[in-house]
């Protein structure tokens, strides 16, 4: 770089240039990574071949059957039929609302302006593949797992499993976490020092000891089957779990669900217009009734004309446990309630940050101009907070989901706790390993593009 | 400037307004000032009144510690909690040696108590500004992670027989696991987020975006598998790590991802302009890092350093799930003995007490430094 500036500054030797140095240096740990990878596939094949292990994924498939119980199993939809049609309309659904915004941009319609655009983008995201699901519903065909199928049903129950203990964990973490992260700031003395008092225990604490701990005091505080708690003869109750009343899906069940979805689509609709409608007028249209209204009076319609569309089954005890009616087990119980506890500590200073990130002029302008504290909060700082907020809170969403698989350490069936016991049974370490990164890795990409796309939303609301 | 501006302010010729401070004045603004901090503030303190008669109750009402047999001697074993209803710290007092060191031998003791007692005599030591800061006493904390090696696995000669690290356990093992962790992360951290921001070589930048990214999005538990099963395949045979250095591998691996992050943010503060002076002085790459930039990031660096280490070290306790015997896994050993069974409440509260001293300690630590690089600016 100098010897260009200058003419007749004298040239380096070329082995003293950066660009010379930045190459050997890439070589040699190219080569080094090389070299290593080689060693290690060497040793591995070598050992492999002394310990008698065939390497590779055909353990998964039958002939092969796991032999262990899982004890809670879930249905895997099977890539056929419905299930494939559902996620061909959702991919369908995604390729054409991205080329339609894209078509919007160039023919000045621009998705962030145009009511009709953003219309359309639902239509095609939410309301195609739920048509398709609609109309292909006879189609599915789900698989149960027992000891008879093959390791990869055992592996997807697994999966099931640590998608369901991470969503709602998710869901309810995010709820706990907004909750004390925003008592946190409370002008209520009592309240805040209480929040900061819950934050600052359940953070420096060991999530593992959490789990643990919340297991056996559910073990411990719960009775035995025997003498289960009853509640209203609806939920019960005990050391194997708490049971509650399992919907059962009747003839009309379908069409009544197709009608919960329509309204969804009214009520979207709805407050697009009325929103609008208070941009061009400034009349504002009222929007929780109307809302609820749709929502009650679409869905009651098909009750009326169809029937009912669920039934529910009740735990009854059977002998020495109890049937029907869906399980909530204490494995379940212990895992979701400590990633909750645990991750909304974190959540919470997530948010008080956020907020405080929101600057006093901001607040005070907004009391100033005569707006209520709760419109202030919700129309003000909470939306200027969220775009601090969403990208910590991502790795958050990140972390509980990892996180989940401390499951193993108390028996609830996640990816890990079976994987690890196919590891046990097979031998096929290698292989169960790179399952488990694999499947989590691709959970961290999905979080992550979720989570972004929600950020650019955020940012283009602050504009 | 005009002098007088200068000039210190003078007190203002009146007082603010008195205003009567009483209990109850205060109570009215911060916790009664409308009807629904009213209602939230006895919601709280129902909550308070629940939790800490509860938390008494159970944990020194009804408690037992111990009893006096019949010759008046004060003993720990289970008849102490024959009839409490509460919990039985008498579990905690007799164990306090596994909770400590899990299996290390008992005639042995001295040796990790000398050396713990001399990281805690460096520690208080340490606490006082001044002391800390002298070269002979940073010195002596490089050389704390030596000194609790050799003393804890010994050296097989001057009387000190080899502890076999199978035998390492409790606080001890969790301890040793989380600070060489940190300590080895650390450089092989810096090289990482170096690589990562590098511009001249793509290759070795997409290596390293790779390994951090690859650990990154997986669970600490599969790497702590990884090492433990799949390491001594990737080995020649008869090449053999034991089983608290397999686990320790995969902790460095794992956390020196989590460090390279940390030490990129670190980086990405000091502006560009500081880099390109130390080149236009003439210092090299490696120059310019160690005398110019690093210094500086790793001071901005120090509080996420510390949540790193505070994570990282309530991360160890992963290792009971692999099968060594940390802090954590003492409370299944401990409750298993016939003596115990059904004490793992006891057990869990007890460790999770001192894991929380540790860790809001060093949080508090972080904060306090937090605060003070803030006011340095």
């Amino acid at each position: 770089m100098m010897s260009e500036q200058s003419g007749q500054a004298p040239r380096s030797a070329f082995w003293r240039t950066t660009e010379f140095r930045a190459t050997l240096y890439q070589i040699i740990a190219l080569g080094g990574v090389v070299a290593f990878g080689w060693w290690v596939a060497h040793n591995t094949l070598h050992n492999l071949a002394k310990r008698g292990i065939h390497s590779g994924f055909s353990f998964l498939f039958p002939p092969t059957e796991a032999n262990f119980p899982i004890g809670e199993t879930a249905h895997i939809p099977l890539l056929q039929g419905g299930f494939l049609y559902l996620l061909m309309a959702i991919a369908l659904g995604w390729v054409a609302s991205v080329l339609l915004a894209h078509w919007g941009r160039g023919h000045g319609h621009p998705l962030a302006e145009d009511l009709r655009m953003q219309a359309g983008v639902v239509a095609l995201v939410f309301v195609l593949p739920v048509l398709v699901l609609y109309a292909t519903r006879g189609s599915f065909q789900t698989e149960v797992y027992d000891a008879t199928k093959p390791y990869l049903i055992a592996v997807l129950t697994g999966v099931m499993n640590t998608i369901k203990v991470s969503f709602i964990g998710c869901i309810l973490a995010t709820i706990v976490g907004l909750v004390i992260g925003i008592a946190r700031l409370s002008s209520n003395w009592l309240v805040a020092k209480l929040s900061g008092a819950y934050v600052e225990i359940f953070r420096n604490v060991p999530l593992l000891l959490q789990m643990l701990f919340w297991y056996f005091l559910v073990l411990n505080t719960l009775p035995p089957v025997r003498r289960s708690i009853g509640i209203l003869g609806m939920v019960e109750l005990n050391n194997r779990g708490v049971y509650t009343p399992d919907p059962i899906p009747q003839a009309s069940a379908p069409h009544f669900m197709l009608a919960i979805a329509a309204a969804f689509v009214l009520i979207y609709l709805y407050s697009h217009y009325a929103k609008r409608r208070q941009e061009q007028t400034g009349e504002q249209l009222p929007l929780l009734y109307p809302s609820l209204g749709i929502l009650i009076v679409l869905p009651g319609l098909v009750w009326l004309v169809l029937g009912q569309p669920f039934t529910f089954s009740y735990p009854e005890l059977h002998g020495f446990n109890f049937r029907g009616g869906m399980v909530l087990t204490p494995e379940f119980s212990a895992v979701l309630i400590a990633l909750v506890i645990y991750t909304g500590a974190f959540i919470a200073e997530v948010v008080r940050s956020g907020i405080q990130a929101v600057s006093k002029g901001q607040r005070e302008a907004a009391l100033a101009v005569g707006l209520r504290k709760g419109l202030v909060m919700r129309l003000v700082v909470l939306p200027q907070a969220l775009r601090v907020i969403v990208p910590p809170l991502t790795s958050q969403y990140l972390n509980l989901t990892k996180n989940s698989s401390l499951a193993v350490a108390i028996g609830y069936p996640d990816l890990v706790s079976v994987g690890g016991t196919i590891l046990n049974q097979s031998g096929q370490a290698i292989e169960v390993i790179l399952i488990w990164m694999m499947v989590y890795l691709t959970f961290s990409l999905l979080i992550s593009l979720f989570m972004n796309w929600y950020n650019t939303k955020v940012k283009l609301v602050e504009r | 400037m005009s002098t007088n501006a200068s000039q210190p302010l003078q007190p203002l010729p009146f007082s603010a307004p008195r205003m009567a401070r009483t209990a109850w004045t205060w109570a009215r603004q911060n916790l009664f000032n409308t009807w629904y901090n009213s209602i939230l503030t006895l919601l709280a303190l129902w909550v308070v009144y629940e939790v800490v008669t509860g938390l008494w109750m159970w944990g020194f009402w009804h408690a037992a510690l111990y009893y006096r047999d019949a010759a008046g001697h004060i003993q720990f074993d289970r008849k102490a909690c024959a009839d409490s209803t509460g919990a039985c710290w008498a579990f905690v007092a007799s164990n306090w040696y596994l909770f400590l060191f899990g299996t290390y031998p008992y005639d042995e003791r001295w040796r990790p108590m000398l050396a713990f007692g001399v990281v805690i005599v460096l520690g208080l030591v340490s606490l006082h500004p001044r002391v800390r800061a002298t070269w002979w006493v940073r010195g002596l904390w490089l050389l704390v992670p030596l000194w609790v090696l050799l003393m804890v696995r010994g050296l097989g000669f001057l009387d000190m027989k080899l502890v076999d690290s199978s035998n390492w356990g409790g606080l001890m093992l969790s301890l040793i696991l989380g600070t060489l962790g940190i300590v080895a992360s650390f450089p092989i951290g810096i090289l990482l987020a170096l690589g990562r921001r590098s511009t001249k070589m793509p290759i070795i930048k997409s290596l390293c975006v790779v390994y951090i990214e690859i650990i990154r999005g997986v669970p600490l538990i599969t790497v702590l598998f990884m090492s433990s099963v799949v390491l001594p395949l990737f080995l020649p045979e008869g090449f053999n790590l034991d089983k608290v250095l397999r686990a320790q591998v995969g902790i460095i691996f794992f956390s020196s991802a989590y460090l390279a992050e940390v030490v990129r943010g670190g980086l990405q503060a000091i502006p560009r302009g500081q880099e390109e002076a130390a080149h236009a002085v003439g210092l090299s790459y490696w120059q310019t890092m160690s005398f110019i930039v690093l210094p500086q990031a790793l001071r901005i660096m120090i509080p996420a350093l510390v949540s790193g280490a505070i994570a990282l070290f309530k991360d160890t306790s992963l290792v009971s799930i692999i099968g060594l015997i940390d802090f954590l896994s003492i409370a299944g050993l401990a409750t298993a003995n016939p003596q115990w069974i059904g004490r793992n409440i006891e057990a869990y509260v007890f460790i999770a007490a001192v894991y929380w001293i540790f860790c809001f300690n060093m949080s508090r630590y972080s904060m306090r430094l937090e605060k003070r690089l803030k006011t340095g600016h």
